[in-house]
């Protein structure tokens, strides 16, 4: 498709060669639109409806962030959507209308709700069918910056989502400038397709496998035999240390509110004046790694929730988590919010400036990180690999290489609907947890073909910052940096623990917990009114966002005291971490990996509350 | 998204699509029919061979259609010289996941007639899958009127950079009982070994060149003398992997 307009000046952005998909200098939404001004969505960003009745449109948009015209999926003719402003204690009424050829939702993400109004087809309603409104009526009782987005089919990738902004009832905070910053992924290619692709073959967008090169500079770092015996141990597994994202930006372009880094959108600030940045992880594979050169963030919130303030340099948001940052500019010059990819494939760009028409300097990529055997939840004394050794023979005997354990014993744990339930009552003592925890037990579930991977230690701090972030000489906000402000919505010790493994075999493009995708599993039963402690192992080599509808997750710290209140955790591999729930919440719930393709795939389940 | 059950119904939908592929593929787009069920057409080698002047064309592919534990497998190899087959067969498998990285795979494998030479229809068995080490290994079986057989195939792609890569690949077959008719002697009848350097222009298209040493043994070897091959030929090789 030719462009309706000619390119902008180049500004004086360094691209890094790695980087494939770099999007356009005008802005897609509007050359679709054939609006006359290319820069009129730069300036704007998403436009903000506030009330208490709003009307929402699903529908299609042509748009062009590449150069080629593709369709999105969008809520009232933007990506993203309406920022929807309401303010606590309200009660609020959105009709979504769907205008598409095909079923849609809006699921409005972690707003505590009645079931019926959460909006997953199937679970807590039938979804919104084409031509059709749905009335969603609920009354808000918590403040703070949140999304909402489809949960139907791929919608969500190809751009229906949108923020939403509460008001508190009593402003803790003075009021100040504010700014929704959302970062997502964009694709021209269907969504189905890019799932398809990856079931063929999950290498297909990574660009940064391990290669004959990396092993030369690796040896020429380390030395030869330490070099060879890593590569050695990582393909004995069959596992590869660069599975960071499985799509990157070899098909992705990087959108902060919508728009492509080149075309730069760009926030305004007053010198010397305090601004609010509300930043969202709208994406559906993607981890962006966030800092703004020259200015020091102050966390205030994460998930929406308070959070005793804490300055970084540098955050890792998870596909779905919310932070909002205080910054404090004090020269009259532009900063680069610069949200680089976990795999270092691309990154999403915005403009902090006193003046329209400002940029600053984008830093390049850091290095492709590589994953260690910690990582993969290996023990450090080395002894065998951590996957199971999957030839036919030993897979009939549950043998698994590195693994002396025998399913006898299993003693003390339950096996109840496919999940691993501890009756024993917790712990009474407030001691520090051990930072290296060993997993003796996994469901026996997860010996399937479905899971190709098992952790034998994994870590149990909060305090790492993860992979490609470690020792980087920036200041990097961990979990353990986030206390909520408050404690727990529920003080009583949880009634039991229910542990849950995170599982996958990458090679099959397979995900789910405990080895059972959803279409298989019973749902998790919660009684009604109970506190209960949940741990998530992960038993893959990647990090997933665990998002729990409904109810919050109230993260434990080593301890097991009291965190941080979230609705998406991030559960990095080779680690394991325990949040409570309470189960005021009536109904059946979604709980499931945030990331698209891993949803999709069956790192699903349905919870029930009765 | 029960696969299992799901493949099962579909299997004769597969089969069906499969059968479509023979020679060079049918260009299948890897889209959901609906539900779980994925397909893939790949022909990983497409290529001309030369020794001494004399040209061959070989062709070496696959395809799947199913879910992520059971598919209809297809695969099928052949060579053709001066414009007549030489020898060409194909085979569809159901495939089953039964480890994480490897798939048991049950079927027929035909033999198909050419030059002179009668067909033959063989159950196949095999094992697939990725070896430790990242070996591709697919171990077949056959069983027929003419005996047993088997067929080791293993290749490895070594990445050079993210799209330059060397692919070592070595095919043997193995025949219980002579067939004289098929040119083919006891035991071992051939050992192939290539070294192709490959370059990914897209994961669709890899133009590749690179040698290749074929080998003949035994009563195989003097069949093939009679027709005036050699016994042990290197042969020059050009081609491209395709995928869909």
């Amino acid at each position: 498709m030719k462009l309706r307009r000619p390119l902008p000046p180049a500004e004086a952005v360094s691209l890094p060669r790695r980087h494939f998909v770099q999007g356009l200098a005008a802005c897609g939404v509007m050359a679709g639109l054939g609006l006359p001004s290319f820069a009129s969505s730069a300036e704007a960003g998403p436009r903000e409806l506030s009330g208490q009745e709003f009307d929402l449109v699903i529908s299609e948009l042509p748009v062009n962030f590449t150069g080629q015209a593709a369709i999105a999926t969008v809520v009232n003719g933007q990506l993203p959507g309406p920022t929807l402003r309401w303010r606590e204690g309200d009660t609020v009424t959105l009709r979504v209308t769907n205008r598409l050829r095909v079923e849609t939702s809006i699921h409005w993400h972690g707003i505590i709700l009645p079931a019926a109004m959460d909006g997953v087809p199937g679970l807590s309603f039938d979804g919104i069918a084409p031509g059709e409104t749905y009335v969603y009526r609920f009354q808000v009782g918590q403040s703070g910056t949140y999304w909402y987005h489809a949960h139907s089919g791929f919608q969500e990738q190809t751009g229906v989502f949108g923020a939403i902004v509460i008001e508190p009832v009593q402003q803790r905070q003075p009021r100040m400038r504010e700014h929704v910053v959302m970062f997502s992924d964009w694709t021209d290619e269907d969504p189905a397709r890019v799932y398809a692709k990856l079931k063929t073959y999950d290498g297909y967008y990574n660009y940064a496998r391990p290669t004959v090169a990396d092993l030369l500079q690796q040896a020429k770092k380390e030395g030869w035999s330490r070099a060879w015996q890593e590569r050695m141990m990582w393909d004995e597994m069959r596992m590869s240390p660069r599975d960071l994202a499985d799509v990157s930006g070899a098909t992705y372009t990087f959108l902060a509110n919508g728009t492509t880094p080149q075309a730069n959108w760009t926030a305004q600030f007053d010198n010397g004046e305090k601004v609010r940045l509300r930043i969202i992880n709208a994406s559906a594979m993607t981890y962006f790694d966030v800092r703004i050169p020259g200015l020091k963030m102050t966390v205030v919130a994460a998930d929406g929730q308070e959070v005793h303030p804490v300055t970084a340099d540098e955050f890792r948001i998870a596909t779905a988590e919310t932070y909002d940052v205080l910054v404090e500019p004090q020269s009259d010059q532009a900063y680069t919010i610069f949200a680089q990819t976990m795999d270092r494939s691309g990154f999403a760009r915005a403009t902090l400036a006193p003046r329209l028409g400002m940029s600053a300097e984008v830093p390049a990529l850091d290095p492709v990180p590589t994953l260690t055997m910690a990582d993969m939840g290996m023990a450090h004394n080395g002894h065998g690999p951590a996957s199971h050794d999957a030839s036919a023979q030993d897979h009939s005997s549950h043998d698994h290489s590195g693994h002396d354990h025998s399913d006898d014993d299993m003693e003390g744990m339950e096996m109840d609907d496919g999940m691993v339930m501890d009756e024993q009552p917790a712990k009474p003592d407030m001691a520090k947890k051990p930072d290296m925890m060993e997993i003796k037990h996994h469901p026996a579930t997860e010996n399937t073909p479905g899971s190709s991977m098992q952790a034998q230690v994994v870590s149990t701090r909060l305090d790492d910052p993860g992979v490609g972030l470690r020792n980087n000489g920036r200041r990097v906000l961990t979990y353990a940096d986030l206390r909520t402000v408050g404690s727990w919505q529920d003080p009583r010790e949880p009634g039991r623990t229910v542990e849950l493994h995170l599982t996958g075999n990458m090679q099959r493009y397979m995900w789910s917990f405990d080895g059972v995708e959803y279409a298989d599993a019973a749902p998790m039963r919660l009684t009604y009114g109970e506190r209960v402690r949940i741990v998530l192992v992960n038993d893959t080599m990647m990090d997933h966002p665990i998002h729990l509808h409904g109810m919050w997750s109230e993260l434990e710290d080593q301890r097991d005291e009291f965190q941080v209140r979230k609705h998406t955790v991030r559960v990095q591999p080779g680690h394991a971490l325990s949040y409570r729930v309470s189960a005021h919440a009536l109904g059946r719930w979604a709980y499931h990996c945030h990331l698209a393709y891993h949803m999709n795939g069956g790192m699903f389940r349905e919870v029930v509350v009765a | 998204m029960n696969a299992q059950n799901r493949a099962k119904s579909r299997w004769l939908c597969g089969w069906t699509a499969m059968a479509l592929g023979v020679g060079v593929a049918v260009p299948a787009q890897a889209h959901e029919m609906e539900g779980d069920v994925f397909s893939a057409v790949m022909l990983d080698r497409l290529e001309a061979r030369n020794d001494n002047g004399v040209y061959t064309a070989y062709w070496e592919g696959q395809g799947w259609m199913g879910g992520d534990l059971n598919k209809a497998w297809f695969k099928t190899e052949g060579e053709t010289g001066q414009g007549k087959a030489q020898a060409a067969d194909a085979q569809l498998v159901y495939s089953r996941a039964i480890a994480p990285f490897w798939d048991a795979q049950i079927g027929a494998r035909h033999d198909f007639q050419s030059g002179g030479m009668p067909s033959r229809d063989w159950l196949a068995v095999a094992l697939k899958g990725l070896a430790p080490y990242n070996f591709d290994v697919d171990a077949g079986a056959f069983f027929g009127s003419q005996g047993a057989a088997a067929r080791f195939k293993a290749s490895y792609n070594l990445l050079l950079t993210q799209r330059l890569a060397l692919l070592p690949e070595a095919e043997a077959n193995l025949y219980s009982k002579a067939d004289p008719q098929r040119a083919l002697g006891t035991g071992l009848s051939n050992l192939d070994l290539s070294l192709l350097v490959k370059y990914e222009i897209r994961r669709e298209f890899a133009p590749y060149l690179g040698v290749m040493w074929s080998n003949k043994y035994g009563a195989t070897a003097g069949y093939a003398r009679l027709n005036g091959v050699p016994a042990n030929q290197m042969f020059y090789v050009a081609g491209v992997r395709l995928w869909w």
